[in-house]
Protein backbone atom coordinates (compact mmCIF):
# COMPACT_ATOMS: atom_id res chain seq x y z
CA UNK A 1 0.00 0.00 0.00
CA UNK A 2 0.98 3.50 -0.71
CA UNK A 3 -0.46 5.18 2.87
CA UNK A 4 1.51 4.31 5.90
CA UNK A 5 -2.12 3.56 7.72
CA UNK A 6 -5.79 2.88 6.74
CA UNK A 7 -6.14 6.12 8.25
CA UNK A 8 -3.83 8.40 5.74
CA UNK A 9 -5.34 6.12 3.29
CA UNK A 10 -8.55 7.46 4.52
CA UNK A 11 -7.95 11.60 4.62
CA UNK A 12 -5.98 11.77 1.71
CA UNK A 13 -3.99 14.54 2.51
CA UNK A 14 -7.32 16.35 3.26
CA UNK A 15 -9.20 15.12 -0.21
CA UNK A 16 -10.53 12.27 1.49
CA UNK A 17 -13.80 13.29 1.23
CA UNK A 18 -13.63 14.27 -2.80
CA UNK A 19 -11.78 11.08 -3.94
CA UNK A 20 -14.22 8.95 -1.55
CA UNK A 21 -17.05 10.78 -2.22
CA UNK A 22 -16.24 10.48 -6.11
CA UNK A 23 -15.55 6.87 -6.19
CA UNK A 24 -19.27 6.89 -3.96
CA UNK A 25 -21.15 8.07 -6.45
CA UNK A 26 -19.89 6.43 -9.24
CA UNK A 27 -20.21 2.75 -7.66
CA UNK A 28 -23.67 4.09 -6.61
CA UNK A 29 -24.90 5.07 -10.33
CA UNK A 30 -23.18 1.91 -11.77
CA UNK A 31 -24.89 -0.51 -8.94
CA UNK A 32 -28.39 0.68 -10.25
CA UNK A 33 -27.79 0.49 -14.16
CA UNK A 34 -26.45 -2.91 -13.59
CA UNK A 35 -29.10 -3.78 -11.18
CA UNK A 36 -32.12 -2.56 -13.54
CA UNK A 37 -32.14 -4.77 -16.33
CA UNK A 38 -31.17 -7.77 -14.38
CA UNK A 39 -34.00 -7.10 -12.02
CA UNK A 40 -36.50 -6.61 -15.17
CA UNK A 41 -35.16 -10.17 -16.49
CA UNK A 42 -35.87 -12.04 -13.91
CA UNK A 43 -39.30 -10.49 -13.78
CA UNK A 44 -40.23 -10.79 -17.57
CA UNK A 45 -38.88 -14.72 -17.65
CA UNK A 46 -41.13 -15.44 -14.62
CA UNK A 47 -44.28 -14.21 -16.43
CA UNK A 48 -43.31 -15.67 -19.66
CA UNK A 49 -42.21 -19.69 -17.18
CA UNK A 50 -46.12 -19.26 -15.87
CA UNK A 51 -47.85 -17.72 -19.13
CA UNK A 52 -45.88 -21.38 -20.71
CA UNK A 53 -47.44 -23.43 -17.89
CA UNK A 54 -50.74 -22.19 -18.11
CA UNK A 55 -50.98 -22.79 -21.89
CA UNK A 56 -49.58 -26.38 -21.14
CA UNK A 57 -52.25 -27.32 -18.29
CA UNK A 58 -55.14 -26.02 -20.39
CA UNK A 59 -53.61 -28.34 -23.41
CA UNK A 60 -53.69 -31.02 -21.18
CA UNK A 61 -57.60 -30.27 -19.74
CA UNK A 62 -58.42 -29.98 -23.37
CA UNK A 63 -56.99 -33.43 -24.42
CA UNK A 64 -58.77 -34.95 -21.18
CA UNK A 65 -61.87 -33.38 -21.97
CA UNK A 66 -61.88 -34.98 -25.15
CA UNK B 1 -18.61 -13.50 -43.79
CA UNK B 2 -22.85 -13.19 -44.75
CA UNK B 3 -23.70 -15.60 -42.42
CA UNK B 4 -21.82 -14.21 -39.65
CA UNK B 5 -23.55 -10.95 -40.32
CA UNK B 6 -26.76 -12.40 -40.94
CA UNK B 7 -26.76 -13.99 -37.27
CA UNK B 8 -26.29 -10.67 -35.45
CA UNK B 9 -29.30 -9.53 -36.98
CA UNK B 10 -31.29 -12.91 -35.48
CA UNK B 11 -32.81 -12.40 -32.36
CA UNK B 12 -32.75 -15.54 -30.88
CA UNK B 13 -29.01 -16.41 -32.15
CA UNK B 14 -27.89 -12.92 -30.35
CA UNK B 15 -30.15 -13.70 -27.00
CA UNK B 16 -28.35 -16.87 -26.94
CA UNK B 17 -24.62 -15.35 -27.08
CA UNK B 18 -25.91 -12.74 -24.31
CA UNK B 19 -26.94 -15.37 -22.57
CA UNK B 20 -23.61 -17.81 -23.07
CA UNK B 21 -21.40 -14.32 -22.21
CA UNK B 22 -23.35 -12.89 -19.28
CA UNK B 23 -22.25 -15.73 -16.53
CA UNK B 24 -18.45 -15.04 -17.05
CA UNK B 25 -18.58 -11.03 -18.07
CA UNK B 26 -20.42 -10.28 -14.64
CA UNK B 27 -18.30 -11.52 -12.10
CA UNK B 28 -14.88 -10.88 -14.04
CA UNK B 29 -16.06 -7.22 -14.58
CA UNK B 30 -17.29 -6.49 -11.36
CA UNK B 31 -13.66 -8.48 -10.04
CA UNK B 32 -12.13 -6.03 -12.90
CA UNK B 33 -13.38 -2.61 -11.19
CA UNK B 34 -12.87 -3.45 -7.64
CA UNK B 35 -9.23 -4.50 -8.40
CA UNK B 36 -8.44 -1.21 -10.64
CA UNK B 37 -10.21 0.82 -8.03
CA UNK B 38 -8.57 -0.14 -4.95
CA UNK B 39 -5.02 -0.08 -6.88
CA UNK B 40 -6.01 3.48 -7.96
CA UNK B 41 -7.15 4.49 -4.54
CA UNK B 42 -4.58 2.81 -1.83
CA UNK B 43 -1.20 1.65 -4.18
CA UNK B 44 -1.04 3.94 -6.88
CA UNK B 45 1.78 7.20 -6.01
CA UNK B 46 0.51 10.38 -4.60
CA UNK B 47 0.46 13.11 -7.55
CA UNK B 48 3.69 15.69 -6.73
CA UNK B 49 1.23 18.79 -8.04
CA UNK B 50 -2.00 17.57 -7.23
CA UNK B 51 -1.54 15.75 -4.17
CA UNK B 52 -4.57 12.42 -3.61
CA UNK B 53 -7.46 14.26 -5.21
CA UNK B 54 -5.78 12.98 -8.46
CA UNK B 55 -6.78 9.34 -7.56
CA UNK B 56 -10.36 10.37 -9.34
CA UNK B 57 -9.09 10.12 -12.53
CA UNK B 58 -9.20 6.34 -12.68
CA UNK B 59 -12.83 6.73 -12.36
CA UNK B 60 -13.00 10.12 -14.22
CA UNK B 61 -11.07 8.95 -17.41
CA UNK B 62 -12.22 5.95 -17.87
CA UNK B 63 -16.10 6.80 -17.71
CA UNK B 64 -15.66 10.11 -20.01
CA UNK B 65 -13.09 7.92 -22.94
CA UNK B 66 -16.01 4.97 -22.96
CA UNK B 67 -18.86 7.50 -22.92
CA UNK B 68 -17.82 8.86 -26.18
CA UNK B 69 -17.02 5.54 -27.46
CA UNK B 70 -20.27 4.17 -26.47
CA UNK B 71 -21.96 7.13 -28.96
CA UNK B 72 -20.51 5.28 -31.81
CA UNK B 73 -21.89 2.57 -30.98
CA UNK B 74 -25.73 4.19 -30.53
CA UNK B 75 -24.92 6.11 -33.93
CA UNK B 76 -23.59 3.29 -35.88
CA UNK B 77 -26.56 1.20 -35.05
CA UNK B 78 -28.59 4.17 -35.21
CA UNK B 79 -27.60 4.39 -39.06
CA UNK B 80 -28.08 0.20 -39.58
CA UNK B 81 -31.28 0.55 -38.19
CA UNK B 82 -32.17 3.84 -40.45
CA UNK B 83 -30.68 2.48 -43.59
CA UNK B 84 -31.20 -1.69 -43.87
CA UNK B 85 -34.64 -1.47 -41.52
CA UNK B 86 -32.78 -4.40 -38.99
CA UNK B 87 -35.15 -3.92 -35.75
CA UNK B 88 -32.45 -5.40 -33.93
CA UNK B 89 -30.07 -2.45 -35.10
CA UNK B 90 -32.90 -0.14 -33.39
CA UNK B 91 -32.68 -2.47 -30.07
CA UNK B 92 -29.47 -2.14 -29.88
CA UNK B 93 -28.97 1.39 -30.24
CA UNK B 94 -31.56 1.79 -27.44
CA UNK B 95 -29.52 -0.28 -25.19
CA UNK B 96 -26.60 1.82 -25.62
CA UNK B 97 -28.34 5.26 -24.52
CA UNK B 98 -28.57 4.62 -20.84
CA UNK B 99 -25.56 3.19 -20.29
CA UNK B 100 -23.87 6.07 -22.06
CA UNK B 101 -26.00 8.84 -20.19
CA UNK B 102 -24.93 7.29 -17.03
CA UNK B 103 -21.16 6.55 -17.95
CA UNK B 104 -21.23 10.96 -18.81
CA UNK B 105 -23.09 11.94 -15.42
CA UNK B 106 -20.29 9.62 -13.86
CA UNK B 107 -17.48 11.89 -15.75
CA UNK B 108 -19.59 15.26 -15.26
CA UNK B 109 -19.72 14.46 -11.48
CA UNK B 110 -16.34 12.99 -10.78
CA UNK B 111 -15.22 16.35 -12.90
CA UNK B 112 -16.95 18.30 -11.12
CA UNK B 113 -15.94 16.93 -7.60
CA UNK B 114 -11.82 16.83 -8.94
CA UNK B 115 -12.98 20.28 -9.94
CA UNK B 116 -13.76 22.29 -6.42
CA UNK B 117 -9.73 20.71 -4.85
CA UNK B 118 -8.05 21.79 -7.61
CA UNK B 119 -9.65 24.50 -9.44
CA UNK B 120 -11.45 26.35 -6.77
CA UNK B 121 -14.91 25.70 -8.50
CA UNK B 122 -17.60 22.45 -8.70
CA UNK B 123 -18.33 23.97 -12.47
CA UNK B 124 -16.95 26.18 -14.78
CA UNK B 125 -18.34 26.74 -18.34
CA UNK B 126 -15.43 26.20 -20.55
CA UNK B 127 -15.69 23.72 -23.64
CA UNK B 128 -14.61 20.63 -22.52
CA UNK B 129 -17.43 20.56 -20.08
CA UNK B 130 -20.08 22.12 -21.88
CA UNK B 131 -19.64 19.62 -24.68
CA UNK B 132 -19.89 16.76 -22.76
CA UNK B 133 -23.16 17.83 -20.54
CA UNK B 134 -24.67 18.28 -24.19
CA UNK B 135 -23.46 14.48 -24.63
CA UNK B 136 -25.28 14.03 -21.56
CA UNK B 137 -28.67 15.48 -23.18
CA UNK B 138 -28.48 13.87 -26.15
CA UNK B 139 -27.74 10.55 -24.63
CA UNK B 140 -31.48 11.69 -22.21
CA UNK B 141 -32.61 12.98 -25.38
CA UNK B 142 -33.03 9.81 -27.33
CA UNK B 143 -34.15 7.92 -24.33
CA UNK B 144 -37.21 10.86 -24.13
CA UNK B 145 -37.46 10.83 -27.88
CA UNK B 146 -38.64 7.22 -28.06
CA UNK B 147 -40.62 7.24 -25.27
CA UNK B 148 -42.37 10.12 -26.30
CA UNK B 149 -43.63 8.61 -29.55
CA UNK B 150 -47.04 5.89 -29.39
CA UNK B 151 -46.06 4.45 -32.73
CA UNK B 152 -42.46 2.67 -31.84
CA UNK B 153 -41.20 2.59 -35.56
CA UNK B 154 -41.51 6.38 -36.26
CA UNK B 155 -39.90 6.78 -32.58
CA UNK B 156 -36.95 4.49 -33.45
CA UNK B 157 -36.31 6.47 -36.71
CA UNK B 158 -36.70 9.92 -34.85
CA UNK B 159 -33.86 8.51 -32.00
CA UNK B 160 -31.45 7.25 -35.16
CA UNK B 161 -31.64 10.62 -36.54
CA UNK B 162 -30.67 12.34 -33.71
CA UNK B 163 -28.41 10.17 -32.44
CA UNK B 164 -26.89 10.70 -36.08
CA UNK B 165 -26.83 14.05 -36.24
CA UNK B 166 -25.37 14.54 -32.35
CA UNK B 167 -22.22 13.09 -34.01
CA UNK B 168 -20.95 16.08 -35.11
CA UNK B 169 -20.67 16.63 -30.69
CA UNK B 170 -17.79 13.87 -30.54
CA UNK B 171 -14.67 15.61 -32.59
CA UNK B 172 -16.17 18.81 -30.81
CA UNK B 173 -15.58 17.01 -27.25
CA UNK B 174 -11.95 15.78 -28.23
CA UNK B 175 -10.54 18.37 -29.91
CA UNK B 176 -11.94 20.98 -27.52
CA UNK B 177 -8.97 21.10 -24.78
CA UNK B 178 -7.05 21.95 -27.68
CA UNK B 179 -9.30 24.73 -29.83
CA UNK B 180 -9.86 26.66 -26.96
CA UNK B 181 -8.37 28.16 -24.39
CA UNK B 182 -9.34 25.89 -21.37
CA UNK B 183 -8.87 24.74 -17.51
CA UNK B 184 -9.27 21.06 -18.44
CA UNK B 185 -5.89 19.70 -19.06
CA UNK B 186 -5.02 17.90 -22.38
CA UNK B 187 -5.15 14.39 -23.20
CA UNK B 188 -1.66 12.84 -20.85
CA UNK B 189 -1.98 9.53 -22.70
CA UNK B 190 -1.19 9.40 -26.45
CA UNK B 191 -1.23 6.90 -28.82
CA UNK B 192 1.98 8.33 -30.73
CA UNK B 193 5.14 9.42 -29.12
CA UNK B 194 5.38 9.48 -25.28
CA UNK B 195 2.56 9.56 -22.69
CA UNK B 196 3.21 12.32 -20.21
CA UNK B 197 2.22 9.95 -17.28
CA UNK B 198 4.61 7.71 -15.24
CA UNK B 199 4.11 3.43 -15.71
CA UNK B 200 2.86 3.42 -12.00
CA UNK B 201 -0.12 5.74 -12.86
CA UNK B 202 -0.38 4.89 -16.58
CA UNK B 203 -1.06 0.81 -16.12
CA UNK B 204 -3.65 0.98 -13.27
CA UNK B 205 -5.59 4.25 -15.29
CA UNK B 206 -5.28 1.53 -18.85
CA UNK B 207 -6.43 -1.32 -16.77
CA UNK B 208 -9.45 1.10 -15.24
CA UNK B 209 -10.31 1.49 -19.35
CA UNK B 210 -10.66 -1.59 -20.19
CA UNK B 211 -12.62 -2.49 -17.19
CA UNK B 212 -14.85 0.31 -18.13
CA UNK B 213 -15.34 -1.18 -22.00
CA UNK B 214 -15.96 -4.43 -20.53
CA UNK B 215 -18.38 -3.08 -17.89
CA UNK B 216 -19.88 -1.39 -21.42
CA UNK B 217 -19.73 -4.62 -23.13
CA UNK B 218 -21.93 -6.45 -20.05
CA UNK B 219 -24.39 -3.88 -19.69
CA UNK B 220 -25.15 -3.45 -23.18
CA UNK B 221 -25.66 -7.34 -23.57
CA UNK B 222 -27.92 -7.07 -20.49
CA UNK B 223 -29.85 -4.65 -22.08
CA UNK B 224 -30.61 -6.26 -25.29
CA UNK B 225 -31.45 -9.59 -23.18
CA UNK B 226 -34.06 -7.68 -21.44
CA UNK B 227 -35.56 -5.65 -24.23
CA UNK B 228 -35.40 -8.99 -26.32
CA UNK B 229 -37.33 -10.84 -23.45
CA UNK B 230 -40.08 -7.79 -23.86
CA UNK B 231 -39.94 -7.82 -27.91
CA UNK B 232 -40.46 -11.62 -28.19
CA UNK B 233 -42.26 -12.77 -24.54
CA UNK B 234 -44.60 -14.52 -26.98
CA UNK B 235 -42.12 -16.71 -29.03
CA UNK B 236 -41.99 -20.23 -29.30
CA UNK B 237 -38.10 -20.15 -29.06
CA UNK B 238 -37.96 -17.92 -26.12
CA UNK B 239 -40.95 -19.72 -24.30
CA UNK B 240 -39.24 -23.24 -25.37
CA UNK B 241 -35.44 -21.59 -24.15
CA UNK B 242 -37.28 -20.81 -20.62
CA UNK B 243 -39.13 -23.74 -19.86
CA UNK B 244 -36.28 -25.74 -20.46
Amino acid sequence: MYFDSMADALAMGGHGVFVWGAYGISFVIIFFVLLRPVMSIRTLNAGIRQEVLRKQSAQVAQENAS
Amino acid sequence: MWRIIHQFGSPPWVYRFCDKVIPWLMPITIGALLVGSVWGLLFAPTDYKQGDSYRIIYIHVPAAVVALAGYYVMALAGLVSLVWRVKLADTAMRAAAPIGAAYTAIALITGAIWGKPTWGAWWVWDARITSMLILFFLYVGVIALFEAYENKTVAARACAILSLVGTVNIPIIYKSVDWWYSLHQPASIKFTGSSAIDASMLYPLLGMIITFYALFALLMMLNLKQSLTEEYAQSAWLNKRLAA
